[in-house]
This record gives structure tokens, C-alpha cells and sequence, in this order.
């Protein structure tokens, strides 16, 4: 077989670490989504959202656990569920810093973190609670260059969908102009007879419903940890402000595109693979400040 | 940026003096800490803590620019001195010297990035700034990664005063301390501090009057750098030891909390918060699991019911700038 | 009975009452010092308090007369934490010796201080070996395990089992990299190759990229020189990447029953570790682990167990030297034998090391086990002698080289 060698390493290595990066990146994509909607929408820059994403996977293994409820209404009873406990956060705390700088909601959400992942901890220890991956999803697939498993490409593929959805809900929908004018101007959208502070709890819980449902997604590949969020919330943040503060599409492309240049690095240089995401967001905001795609503020 | 700090009452004869009085009173329970049985290791270091977040509000306070890296001049100056100390065996005052030199190099290169964004951007480009150098310190040699350094040897500041002695080292820290804090009262006191303060309210407008924004916020920042340094220098001193979690950003975040619960944009503000912090640190450390949930109500309560800090809320209630 | 002060006065106080346990009845202050809230809590935390209080109950909460009592606190992985709760303990709280300290940061600060203050510490939950070599100190003892006695454990056992080309996932940090270098000799001495190693950041979400270099490296043996939730995850992502069912083999150099607890037999079935102590050992750990699973619903880990163990012999050298002062209670604690249901003829060693066996396991099959918490077969007793630093080789200032 003719093999051209890309950047010095065999075509099969590349391929797998791309793959790979991809598959991580939709996590990221799914998960700065969830943060750029509330952003853009309520303008709170939500530090529980790793907390949140945390839940989601826990939620999963309680309904598999206790419940006796499968991986495959958990995607859809666990966002819910996880999604009305933050509107429940948004009705009795977040509501009453509107108006108010950033720096408060950030405070606010992360002194929530603390509380949730806390009191996760304290029940359920520190090194977590093993997921299985859902009987249909088992195995894997030899691709020639690599071992696929099955669970992994559903991710991609899943997850894709439910940001590109997000993305048509937001831009593309009556709803989601609704949305963008109330937090434009939310005097003027309330003359027309919509409820705002409805319309924006709803919002702050489809974001956080995002954060859960990749929670589940992820528990069957990663353990299900109080502090699996807590590792990855900085990244995540990083993933939004590089593709420009609360652009939904930009948060999407950034994280797929985060996920394949990590996964390169991790090849090329994997100590530094945790760190490449901060030297891509010190060079984009030096050329471009308001992110990838960001509108200007 | 304004709604972050309360209106800063214009200078008075009244407002000095309300600052003269408590800057006594603080400077005067602070003299007496090592005669009531107080542990003085505690206020030591809950002191370097204090100096630290009133650069830090150097920063924010006054010059409307939130700093979400600022553990990267703590931990700089620390490993540093901690390096001179041990490795060199340099003085204590070279050390220190050394390792606030050191901090205000890194806020030079790091401003001169930093300063061209503002707000959120302004936040997370220290952020990732601070990331970057965290990742160096893991990988260079000489700070030992995770294990850190450890067992510094505290020496003979200026050849007489036996550091290893706690009263000695306490009054050492607490000079190092008012020093640190009289010299960010007198800047933003001053004529620059007037510019940073106009800036931040406006900064159109502070460009139209002639000002180079850019060259009172690049300079505010590395003032604010290198009191952080020399905050961290001292540090060494106190805990013995330099290790990557003064340089983690969860360290950055401690300083946000502490002067956001003593007051952003108060002088005294920071200093509050900071014994606030250490003390749930240190007297916490004894609920075991229940650290991190404890705090994070003290969070959550902060910015609900008292936003604008210890300081902030007993200052607005006698309508006084403290 | 307070011992060497940093004062003259403290010092001649301390003298003086040197031996007045019997004239006023005085506390002897243990304090237990680790994670109680982040990645070590599982592995010791409010149960390896509880094993220190199973010590003290069982020593009748009192010696002479002298009430025991225990404190606790987390440290919460900050080394600053750590050195000034230490500290604080040690001046102000009159606790006479500390106990435990998971992180090898951490425990490297709180050994300083210790030294500097001239009191007992006693690590169960450190692996760092440096704690006995170069940093080691005339008062610190290294209770459980270190990572010479798990890189000799597992790294040889595993070669000589035909295990010979070796790949390494290193943590990427002083603690996986001295694991990584002392596991790579072993294989070398034992006539296995290393083919590579790639140096993972510290809690990466995901190992599978990593992975799939150590698979396309063709090693029989897959190292893993990480710890905690690293651990964790690659065995689970090895075995999702059919790695593990591909005939590639894992190593884990630092493993503990509650990480394959948290994992499931399942998926870690196969994988070969060292540790000191296992609950199902004998008529005796399964005793002592009884009592301790009706308290904590868990069963111990090798840090917990080995928290006993330490207060129990730290307690009896109290007794029998008659005094809590660090020299008198190191040197009766050096002279006894250490026994009790973990440790058979146990000698706490100059540098501070406590010579013991270890044993190599296997995780079992989950069709192998028989109920919860059944999840070692043990493969083989090592040898104090093999999984212990030569005292020769002792980077330690406190051993007499002749």
C-alpha cells in the first residue's frame, strides 16, 4: 500500500489522533455551547456549568441505578431534570444580579459549584462510580488505521446534531429572535406582550440542560467523578472566549477545532496538551480581540 | 466596570482623616498581635495574603481592570526567592529583592500583551497567561514540580535580624506589609491614581482629555505586579516553602474572593477579606470534607446579600470612603 | 511533657516535666492530616481518622493515666495548608505527633516542619521515596509503601513473568516520572526492554490518544506511572479501546482498592499491582477490616490499614518509653519490632522506612469473585529485602555509611 507521510508520522497515527481530537472536541463544542447561550442570552459568564455537566452524568447513573432507567432515556430525563434544578438556581439567585457586572455572576456561579461538587463528594467520594456503555453501543470498529469504538463515533455524530439544532433554534427560529431582542432590549420585547424573565429562565435552562446532557453522554467513557467538571471548566471557558463570547457557532467550530489541535499536540508534544488551548487564546485575542467570531462589544 | 465599586467620595479633609483614623487603628492592633497569644504565623501570613489583594485591587478598584492571573506574580517571586535562598544562598534582603525583581520583569511582558483588551477579555487573557507560565513552572527544573521547595532557610535580614525567630519575622512581614500598603494608598491618592480612576469611569473620554490610556493602565499593572511579588517574596519567608499552587488559577480566584468579600475599590477592603479567607483556611481545615461546601456559601451569600464587601457595606452605612 | 520548645524557657519546661505523665495527668494529641475533599479523600481520609481512633480505642484511650486524643484536618493538596496547620498543631495545639498526609507535596513541607520543630510525623499516605532518602529526617517515618517498593514490586514481577518490552504512561510530574525511571530500571535489570513512554498532563479527561501510541508501540506490558483519577481513567479507556482484550497487558504501579471499587471488576480484570495490605488476606486483616467495614461500610485501603498499624506502634512506644518526647519515642519505636495484623517483624529503619513484605496482585474476573470488595487474587509474597531500598543506597544523610 502507497502511504504519502503527512508532518513526518505515518498516515494511520494521524488519522487516529484526528479522530480522536474530534471526538474530544465534541464535548468541548457541546459544552461551550451550553456556556455561550447563557452568555449571550443572560450575559452571566456560568462557572457551575462544569458542576452542572457533573449532575448530568450522575443523574444518568442514579436512574440506571435506582430507577432502573437505561442510558437511553437518561439523554433525555437527565438534561430535564438537571435543566429545571438550574432554572430552579436561576429563579432564586441568578435572577437578581441582572443589571449587574459580570464579575458577581461569576462569583455567584462558582461559589454554586463549590456547594454542589462539595456535597457530591462528601456522598459519594472522591474517585467515582464506573457507567457502562449502553449494550447497543458496544464494541468497536476496525477503520484500518484504528480501533473505533462504536460509543465513541455515536458522540461525534450525537453531538453534532444537538449543536447544530441549538445553533438553527437560536439564529433561525421566531423563538430564538425573541430571545436575542428580549436581551437587547427586554423593556421593549415585554410591550409586545412576551414574558421575559420567563423566556430567560427557560434560556439559562436549556444551557444548562446542554452541560447535562453532555454529562451523560460522557459517563460511560469517563468515570462518573464529583470533580469530572472541575478539570475541565477552565478549558471550556478558554473554547468560548477564543471563539468570541457567546457566538453560538463560533463556540461550536472552536470546540471541534480545540479537540483536533489537542489531539495533534498530544502526539507532538503531550505534556504540553492541557496547555496548548491558552497559547491559541493569547495569539487569536491578540490578532482578533473580540474572539474568532465574536461581535464587537 | 462602575457598578463594581461604590461611588468613591470625592477626597475630603473628612475622608482623610476617616483613613488616618483606621489606618492607626489597624497599624496599632496589628503592633500589638504578638503580645495577645494571637498565633502569629496566622496573621504572617493572612498579612502577605493582604498585601497581595490590595494590588490586586490596585488593579480592579481602581483601575477597572480584573486581573484573573494574578497568582502568576505570587507564585514567580516565590520560587525565585525560594530558589536564591535555598540554591544561591543569597540574603534575605537580595532574595526578596530578587524575587520582586522578578515578578515585575514578568508584568512587564505580560502587561504589555495584556493591556490592549479590556473587560472579560482583559480577564481571561491574564487567565491564559497565567496558564502558560504554569505549565513552564511544571516542566522547569528548578521549582521540583509538584513537590515544590521546601525547607528554605530563613536567614539574617540586613545580617542582624534572626528571621527564624516568629516575633522578629512578624514585625519583619508587618513593615514589609504597611510598607506595601502605604505606597498603594499614596497612588491612588495621586495624581496617576486620579487618571486610573478617570479611566476606568470613562475611557473615551480620559482619551480625549490627552491622556495615553494605554501607558496609566500598562503602569498601574506592573505597580500592581510587583507589590504582588513582593507580597509572594515575603511569603517564602512565612511558609517555608514554594509550590505550583501559588501559581494555579484557583489561587487567582482566592484573590478575586478576598477583596471582593472585604469591598472591591476600598482600601481598607482587601485587607479584611484576606483574614477572612486565611481564617476560614486555617479554622476550617478542621470540618474535613465540609471545607469546600462551606465556602462555597460564603460565596453565594457574599454576592447575594452583601455585595459590596465587609468594608464596602460598613462604609456606604456611615456614608464614609474607607 | 511538651516537648523542645522554640524558646530556652519552653526547652527547660520540657525538661522539666520530661517525665511528669505520671505526676499530672497530661493528653497525648495525635493529629491526622490529609485529604478530606478532593482526589486522596477515598483513599484515606475520614476513614484512615477512624483507623487512627480503632488504634486509640483499642489502646484504652488512655496510656498512664494520659488521656489520647485525636485531631484532624484537611489539607486540602496546598502545601500552605498543610505546613501551617502543622505548624499550628505543633506550637500552639500541643500535638505530639501527625499522622498520614496523602500528596508527596504536601508531605515533603510538613516533614520540614516537623524537622524544624523537632516532632514526630508518620506518613501512610505519601508515596514519594525521597521522603526517606534525600529529604529524610530523624523524625519522620515512612509507614506504608514508597514508590521504590511498588516500582520493585510490580516492574519485576511482571518482567520475570515474561512481560519484557515495556511501554510507559507517565504522569507528568516529579511523582510519575520517579516512578516511571525506578519501574524502567527494574525492567532493564531483568533483562526487559522499554520501547517509550508518553508524559500525560496531570488529570487529562482523556487518555485514549495516549493510548493508542502505547498500542501502536507493540509493548506487552503497559505501564501506568500515574495516580488517582489518571489511573482510573486509562484502565478504563484501555480496556473501551479493546487495548486490554487486544493482548496488551497493564500495569498499575499505583493502585488502590477503592480505584478498582470505583472502576468495577470489569473492566479492570487482569490488571497487576502492588500494594502492602489487602483486606482478604488472612484470618487476622480480615478481623480488623470487619470492625473497620461495620464503621465505615468500606472496606480499608493499604493507607488505612497502615494508619492503625503506625498509631497502634506509635502508641506503644509512648508506653514504653514512658514519655511523648520525639528522641525517646523514635528511639523505642526503632527498637520494637513492628506486629500487628499487616506487618509480621516490621523495623522502622534509620532513614525512616519501615521495612515490610509487600505482595503482588492480580484484579480478579468478575466471574472469579464472590461479592462485593472481592477483587485480588494474590500472586505473590515479595520479600521485605526485595521491595526495599538498600540501605546502602540510601541517599540519606542519617545513615552511617562505613
Amino acid at each position: 500500500m502507497y502511504v504519502i507521510p503527512l508532518l513526518g508520522i505515518p498516515p494511520q497515527v494521524l488519522f487516529g489522533q484526528l479522530l480522536l481530537g474530534l471526538i474530544n472536541g465534541a464535548f468541548y463544542a457541546m459544552l461551550s455551547l451550553g456556556l455561550a447561550v447563557i452568555f449571550g442570552l443572560l450575559n452571566i459568564i456560568n462557572f457551575a456549568h462544569g458542576a452542572l455537566y457533573m449532575m448530568g452524568a450522575f443523574c444518568a447513573y442514579f436512574l440506571l441505578n435506582v430507577l432502573g432507567i437505561g442510558y437511553w432515556p437518561a439523554l433525555i430525563v437527565a438534561p430535564i431534570m438537571v435543566g429545571i434544578f438550574g432554572m430552579i438556581l436561576e429563579r432564586t439567585m441568578l435572577q437578581w444580579l441582572s443589571g449587574l457586572d459580570h464579575l458577581y455572576g461569576l462569583l455567584l456561579t462558582f461559589g454554586i459549584a463549590l456547594i454542589v461538587q462539595g456535597v457530591f463528594q462528601n456522598y459519594f467520594g472522591s474517585s467515582g462510580l464506573p457507567y457502562a456503555i449502553p449494550d447497543e453501543l458496544k464494541g468497536g470498529m476496525n477503520l484500518g488505521f484504528m480501533f473505533l469504538p462504536i460509543y465513541r463515533g455515536w458522540v461525534v455524530v450525537f453531538s453534532l446534531i444537538v449543536c447544530l439544532l441549538t445553533w438553527f433554534l437560536i439564529e433561525r427560529t421566531r423563538l430564538g429572535a425573541n430571545l436575542r431582542a428580549a436581551t437587547e432590549n427586554p423593556t421593549l420585547v415585554r410591550a409586545f406582550g412576551i414574558n421575559v424573565p420567563r423566556m430567560i429562565t427557560l434560556t439559562y435552562g436549556l444551557g444548562v440542560g446542554l452541560a447535562a446532557l453532555a454529562g451523560v453522554l460522557s459517563a460511560p467513557i469517563n468515570q462518573v467523578r464529583p470533580l469530572m467538571g472541575a478539570d475541565l471548566i477552565i478549558v471550556v471557558f478558554a473554547v468560548v472566549v477564543i471563539g468570541g463570547m457567546g457566538s453560538i457557532m463560533g463556540s461550536i467550530i472552536t470546540g471541534f477545532a480545540l479537540g483536533i489541535i489537542e489531539g495533534l499536540t498530544k502526539y507532538f508534544y503531550p505534556e504540553a496538551s492541557n496547555t496548548v488551548v491558552f497559547v491559541l487564546m493569547v495569539l487569536v485575542l491578540l490578532v482578533k480581540p473580540s474572539g474568532l467570531t465574536g461581535r464587537a462589544t | 466596570m462602575t457598578v463594581l465599586t461604590d461611588d468613591i467620595l470625592p477626597t475630603s479633609g473628612r475622608a482623610v482623616r476617616d483613613e488616618m483614623i483606621a489606618f492607626a487603628v489597624m497599624a496599632g492592633l496589628l503592633l500589638i498581635v504578638p503580645l495577645t497569644g494571637v498565633y502569629p504565623f496566622f496573621v504572617m501570613q493572612a498579612l502577605c495574603f493582604a498585601l497581595l489583594a490590595c494590588a490586586f485591587n490596585l488593579l480592579i478598584g481602581y483601575g477597572g481592570l480584573l486581573s484573573f492571573g494574578h497568582a502568576m506574580f505570587l507564585g514567580t517571586a516565590g520560587y525565585v526567592t525560594a530558589h536564591a535562598l535555598k540554591v544561591w544562598g543569597v540574603s534575605p534582603e537580595l532574595g526578596i529583592l530578587l524575587g520582586t525583581a522578578g515578578a515585575a520583569a514578568l508584568g512587564v511582558i505580560t502587561g504589555l500583551v495584556a493591556i490592549r483588551r479590556q473587560g472579560i477579555y482583559f480577564a481571561m487573557i491574564t487567565l491564559a497567561l497565567s496558564q502558560l507560565l504554569y505549565f513552564i513552572y511544571l516542566q522547569t527544573p528548578f521549582t521540583h514540580g509538584e513537590d515544590g521547595i521546601q525547607g528554605i532557610p530563613q536567614g539574617y535580614l540586613f545580617g542582624i535580624f534572626n528571621l527564624a525567630r516568629p516575633t522578629t519575622l512578624y514585625y519583619v512581614i508587618l513593615a514589609g506589609f504597611l510598607f506595601g500598603f502605604l505606597l498603594i494608598y499614596r497612588t491612588i491618592n495621586s495624581p496617576f491614581g486620579e487618571v486610573l480612576k478617570a479611566i476606568r469611569e470613562n475611557e473615551p473620554r480620559a482619551i480625549s482629555l490627552g491622556y495615553k490610556t494605554d501607558q496609566y493602565k500598562l503602569l498601574a499593572y506592573i505597580l500592581s505586579a510587583t507589590l504582588a511579588g513582593f507580597a509572594g517574596s515575603l511569603k517564602v519567608f512565612v511558609a517555608q516553602n514554594a509550590s505550583l499552587t501559588d501559581v494555579h488559577w484557583s489561587m487567582s480566584g482566592e484573590i478575586v474572593l478576598m477583596t471582593l468579600v472585604g469591598g472591591l475599590g476600598t482600601i481598607f477592603g482587601p485587607v479584611v477579606g484576606a483574614f477572612v479567607i486565611i481564617a476560614m483556611q486555617q479554622y476550617l481545615a478542621g470540618f474535613g470534607q465540609w471545607v469546600t461546601v462551606i465556602q462555597g456559601v460564603i460565596f453565594v451569600t457574599c454576592v447575594l446579600t452583601f455585595r459590596r464587601g465587609v468594608i464596602g457595606e460598613i462604609a456606604h452605612y456611615f456614608r464614609r470612603s474607607l | 511533657m511538651r516537648l523542645h520548645g522554640i524558646s530556652a524557657l519552653l526547652a527547660a519546661t520540657a525538661l522539666a516535666s520530661g517525665f511528669a505523665m505520671s505526676a499530672s495527668a497530661e493528653t497525648i494529641k495525635l493529629g491526622v492530616l490529609n485529604d478530606q475533599s478532593g482526589v486522596y479523600t477515598d483513599l484515606s481520609g475520614p476513614g484512615g481518622v477512624d483507623a487512627v481512633r480503632m488504634a486509640v480505642e483499642d489502646a484504652g484511650g488512655a496510656i498512664n493515666g494520659n488521656k489520647i486524643e485525636i485531631v484532624s484536618a484537611d489539607h486540602q493538596n496546598k502545601p500552605d495548608v498543610g505546613t501551617s496547620v502543622a505548624r499550628q498543631w505543633y506550637d500552639q495545639d500541643h500535638v505530639d505527633a501527625i499522622f498520614d498526609i496523602p500528596n508527596s507535596g504536601v508531605a515533603l513541607a510538613v516533614q520540614e516542619v516537623a524537622r524544624e520543630k523537632h516532632k514526630i510525623v508518620i506518613f501512610s499516605g505519601p508515596a514519594s521515596s525521597d521522603l526517606t532518602g534525600a529529604k529524610c529526617s530523624p523524625v519522620g517515618i515512612q509507614w506504608t509503601y514508597d514508590t521504590y517498593g511498588l516500582a520493585k514490586g510490580t516492574g519485576a514481577a511482571v518482567t520475570k513473568a515474561g512481560g519484557d518490552t515495556w511501554f510507559f504512561l507517565t504522569a507528568d510530574y516529579a511523582f510519575g516520572q520517579a516512578l516511571e525511571r525506578d519501574t524502567a530500571a527494574v525492567v532493564t535489570a531483568n533483562g526487559g526492554k522499554v520501547l517509550g513512554e508518553v508524559r500525560t498532563p496531570l488529570a487529562s479527561p482523556d487518555f485514549s490518544s495516549f493510548l493508542l501510541q502505547a498500542q501502536a508501540s507493540k509493548a506487552k506490558i503497559i505501564g501506568l506511572a500515574n495516580a488517582g483519577g489518571d489511573t482510573v481513567t486509562s484502565i478504563k479507556q484501555a480496556a473501551e479501546f479493546g487495548i486490554t482484550s487486544g493482548g496488551q497487558k497493564l500495569a498499575g504501579l499505583l493502585v488502590f482498592l477503592s480505584d478498582i471499587n470505583s472502576i468495577g471488576l470489569k473492566t479492570a480484570q487482569g490488571l497487576e499491582l502492588t500494594e502492602s495490605f489487602y483486606w482478604d488476606l488472612n484470618d487476622e486483616t480480615r478481623a480488623f477490616s470487619k470492625r473497620f467495614f461495620e464503621r465505615n461500610k468500606k472496606e480499608p485501603t493499604m493507607v488505612q490499614a497502615g494508619l492503625y498499624g503506625a498509631a497502634k506502634h506509635y502508641l506503644e512506644a509512648v508506653k514504653t518509653s514512658g514519655s511523648t518526647d520525639a528522641d525517646k519515642v523514635m528511639a523505642a519505636m526503632r527498637a520494637n519490632p513492628v506486629n500487628d495484623f499487616m506487618t509480621k517483624n516490621g523495623k522502622v529503619r534509620e532513614d525512616g522506612k519501615v521495612v515490610r513484605d509487600m505482595y503482588l496482585f492480580e484484579v480478579k474476573k468478575p466471574e472469579e469473585s464472590k461479592g462485593p470488595w472481592d477483587y485480588y487474587k494474590l500472586i505473590r509474597q515479595i520479600p521485605a529485602a526485595e521491595v526495599t531500598r538498600p540501605i546502602e543506597e540510601s541517599a540519606c544523610s542519617l545513615v552511617k555509611k562505613g
